[in-house]
């Protein structure tokens, strides 16, 4: 159970979560990676140039500081693994099971803030933009592939959500072994 | 079709007895219009869309003044870099940035002629750092950044006449090397009758610096010789190393009607520099500090920024009149001879002698060996000249009429360029025979193999850069573009696989292995490391400041717009100065703007990258300006106007976007 709380520090370093964009002019690729506690391009300047190109469709810009997420996120990792190791000190699988509930929780309100912010983002646009499609919104897939205009955009889990799974997992199998021991 | 008339025609000329006697005791076999079956050629010089070239070729431009880039196999051309000329389209040479890299000693020079490229080495091999290109005209050196592509840096090489023997390095790239082609008055500015040759004019041998981490280049010092043509130079490699050869032709010291006048001696000379010795006895304090007044500019190691023009006063001067050591040596070589070429061991020094029946190699072991024995004929102002038969390895019977460069795959076979026969012989370094020869298209000057020149040529293809194009194209009128033919030079035989117009006039040139240079090229300037004095570093820093009579715009660009894009109190005899930053940080979206009756050039701004571009309206009106580049689908909506009112107007400076 400790290992299983251990396992998700390694999302303070890196991302659980990509959006791959492709366009025809883009052979390079362009794409932002979410972090717990940030927002970044795939390269250097990706984030730069999403924003530009969102100016078209009259999309808000998209900066790390509008989202007060990033702020909560690593307190919320945070008290998991202190609640994960607590669990593991006092053998306790009640706190166990409370953990992977809690876990439940999280990914839960995590895809329904995901898909608040990509309806916000895809369908609150400037009414003055220089492309307008009717009847056209550009939320972004909350998971697998879908066009918005030239672009292909698709969301995926990426390595820190690998983490997150193991986790996940190891601690489920080993409530599991512990409560059917008893 | 063309091809059977020209074999028709072939036959028609050596079926008339005297020309087919001339032709063969001058050149021997004729050669081959050799070419592989054209399916088998198209597929070896094919490379799918999208797919890159395994090379990529540096051409120099000659009277263009630039240096073409170009992909080989498949001789797609990828680039001309603005070196020597301006360039219009970019704003290279109009741009206040770049203005300051034309000055020289006679002020502005919007022109130039550009001869020979080359990569710089280390450990005798290209390593794709930089590349050096010489200017003829007004001497010049020139040096490229290969990350982006840029003219960086040129040198102007004082009390020379026509610097032609250049930009060769030496195998750590230690110093470019220089040459007087066309002997002058040593002295700054000496006015003496044409006449007083043989005793005023001096030639002048440039030994430049070069700065192993910024690329810059300083005049380190410069050998005064006597008044030959120095033509062509390469620096030794290998066993040869701390060595530069030089060839001179007009030996004569004629100073008119040169044809004919420096045609005369048998033998002229290459002359051999040990360029550690010589650097050495500067060290020492051998040299002497003469007057000399010469440009350096240079953008002082910033990233962009804006070019500075250095007035340099002084050169120091190894003169061999006045120096007692012996550091350089003549060689004697049939007949003004052209290039000089060291094999890429450094043991064989290949003279062109253009106008000599036979290829003269000669040993630097045997050189050496010379030296030591002190086999001189004769002293010339200090310089032992060397015996021909002592330094003499063999000579390539047949080789051909008018043989004038010569490089090497490495594997034992040397490639010479035949200018008046029109053709390329490949002959052996050891038996010193012809082994094959090929038809150029036509007259060939220099010939250039890929990663050649270095002590580990890539010896896939040739290129054979020749001077006139003839009936090879679809007629273009009475001046066309020279051509280049590659050959495919990895088997036996020589095989012929394309034939392609060039731009300019190239001379020389050379190719490297693409993997040295293309991982490290940029995709945009770094806008946290732009270090220009005008650049805005985010969008909402636009501004216009009017000081004195000077108006300066300080603009943003961004897909698909100015900022700012409406300005008002510009007046008729103001100066502006349009400092344009591309805010952009994606690869290749390149902004550009042109305003209406401007007489000066448009920029073409790179992402990340800042330009200026200086106006002087003179008369009142609404101008507009405009994105020249086709950034993104509202290209034409990215535009703007400036109003100018009359020099005595109270109309108020402003700027405004989107109010």
């Amino acid at each position: 159970m400790a290992l299983a709380a251990l396992l998700l520090i390694p999302l303070y370093f890196m991302p659980f979560w990509t959006i791959d964009m492709n366009a025809p002019q883009y052979p390079e690729g362009i794409g932002m990676h979410i972090h717990i506690n940030d927002l970044t391009g795939h390269k250097k300047h990706d984030l730069k140039s999403i924003n530009q190109l969102n100016h078209y469709i009259g999309m808000k810009e998209i900066h790390k500081e509008d989202f007060k997420e990033f702020e909560i996120m690593p307190w919320v990792f945070g008290g998991m693994i202190v609640l994960g190791l607590a669990a593991a000190a006092t053998g306790s699988v009640k706190l166990a099971i409370t953990w992977l509930v809690l876990m439940v929780i999280i990914g839960v309100v995590g895809f329904i803030d995901f898909y608040m912010w990509g309806y916000d983002y895809g369908h609150n646009l400037n009414p003055n933009a220089a492309i307008k499609v009717p009847g056209m919104s550009y939320q972004p897939p909350l998971f697998g592939c879908k066009q918005l205009l030239n672009i292909n955009a698709c969301s995926w889990p990426t390595t820190g959500s690998i983490f997150i799974g193991l986790s996940f997992l190891m601690a489920g199998w080993v409530t599991w072994t512990e409560k059917f021991k008893k | 079709m063309s091809k059977k008339k020209n074999n028709k025609l072939r036959g028609i000329l050596f079926g008339a007895g005297f020309v087919a006697l001339a032709a063969f005791l001058f050149t021997g076999c004729p050669s081959d219009q050799r070419m592989l079956q054209s399916g088998d050629a198209a597929q070896k010089v094919y490379v799918a869309p999208g797919d890159h070239d395994e090379f990529y070729g540096f051409f120099s431009g000659g009277y263009s003044g630039q240096l073409s880039v170009w992909g080989l196999p498949s001789a797609r051309m990828l680039k001309v870099i603005p070196v020597f000329s301006q360039d219009p389209e970019t704003g290279y040479g109009y741009s206040e940035e770049t203005k300051p890299l034309f000055n020289t000693s006679y002020g502005f020079i919007p022109w130039d002629d550009s001869h020979h490229p080359h990569i710089s080495q280390t450990e005798g091999d290209s390593d794709g750092r930089w590349i050096f290109i010489n200017a003829n005209n007004t001497p010049r050196i020139a040096r490229i950044d290969l990350t982006t592509f840029e003219t960086k840096e040129i040198l102007e090489l004082p009390n020379t006449g026509g610097n032609h023997a250049s930009s060769y390095v030496t195998s750590n790239t230690e110093y470019v090397i220089g040459a007087t082609r066309f002997s002058i008055p040593y002295e700054k500015d000496l006015d003496v009758p044409i006449n007083s040759y043989s005793d005023e004019f001096r030639g002048a041998l440039s030994f430049i610096q070069v700065d192993q981490e910024t690329g810059m280049m300083e005049m380190d010092f410069q050998i005064v010789v006597p008044p030959y043509n120095y033509d062509l130079g390469r620096a030794g490699k290998g066993v040869s190393g701390d060595w530069v050869f030089f060839t001179t032709y007009n030996t004569e010291e004629a100073h008119t009607m040169l044809e004919v006048n420096a045609s005369r001696n048998d033998k002229d000379f290459i002359a051999a520099v040990n360029w550690k010795k010589a650097a050495e006895l500067v060290r020492n304090g051998h040299g002497k500090t003469m007057d000399a007044e010469y440009y350096h500019n240079h953008y002082n190691g910033q990233n962009q920024g804006v070019a500075v023009s250095e007035v340099k006063n002084e050169v120091t001067v190894l003169d061999t009149r006045e120096v007692d050591e012996n550091f350089i040596y003549y060689l004697p070589t049939p007949k003004s001879p052209h290039g000089v070429d060291l094999d890429p061991t450094g043991e064989y020094i290949v003279g062109g002698g253009k106008l000599a029946t036979v290829i003269p190699v000669h040993s630097f072991s045997n050189m050496l060996e010379a030296i030591e024995n002190e086999e001189f004929d004769e002293f010339i102002d200090g310089i032992p000249v060397l015996n021909y038969d002592a330094t003499i390895a063999g000579e390539v019977e047949n080789p051909g009429l008018g043989p004038l460069h010569t490089e090497f795959d490495g594997k034992g076979y040397a490639y010479t360029s035949v200018y008046i026969s029109s053709e390329i012989v490949k002959w052996s370094l050891d038996t010193f025979e012809v082994v094959d020869r090929i038809d150029s298209y036509y007259s060939i000057g220099h010939l250039m193999i890929t990663g050649g020149d270095t002590v580990d040529p890539d010896a896939q293809y040739m290129v054979g850069l020749t001077k006139t194009a003839k009936d090879r194209y679809l007629p273009t009128g009475p001046k066309q573009n020279h051509p280049a033919q590659l050959y495919d030079i990895s088997g036996d035989k020589m095989e012929l696989l394309l034939d392609f117009p060039t731009i300019g006039e190239p001379h020389y040139a050379q190719a490297i292995r693409a993997d040295k240079i293309k991982d490290n090229v940029k995709q945009i300037y770094e806008m946290e490391e732009n270090d220009h004095p005008n650049a805005i570093t985010r969008i909402s820093d636009n501004r216009v400041e009017r000081n004195g009579r000077d108006v300066h715009i300080y603009m943003g660009a961004t897909r698909s717009h100015f900022r700012p894009d409406n300005i008002e109190g510009v007046k008729v005899g103001d100066t502006v100065y349009l400092h344009l930053t591309n805010m952009e940080q994606e690869w290749d979206v390149v902004h550009g703007i042109a305003i209406k009756g401007s007489t000066n050039s448009e920029i073409l701004v790179a992402p990340g990258q800042t330009k200026t571009i200086k106006w002087e309206p003179t008369r009142t009106g609404i101008y507009p300006f405009y994105c020249t580049a086709f950034c993104s689908a509202l290209h034409q909506e990215m535009q703007g106007y400036i109003r100018v009112s009359a020099p005595d107007s109270n109309v108020d400076l402003k700027w405004s976007t989107n109010e």
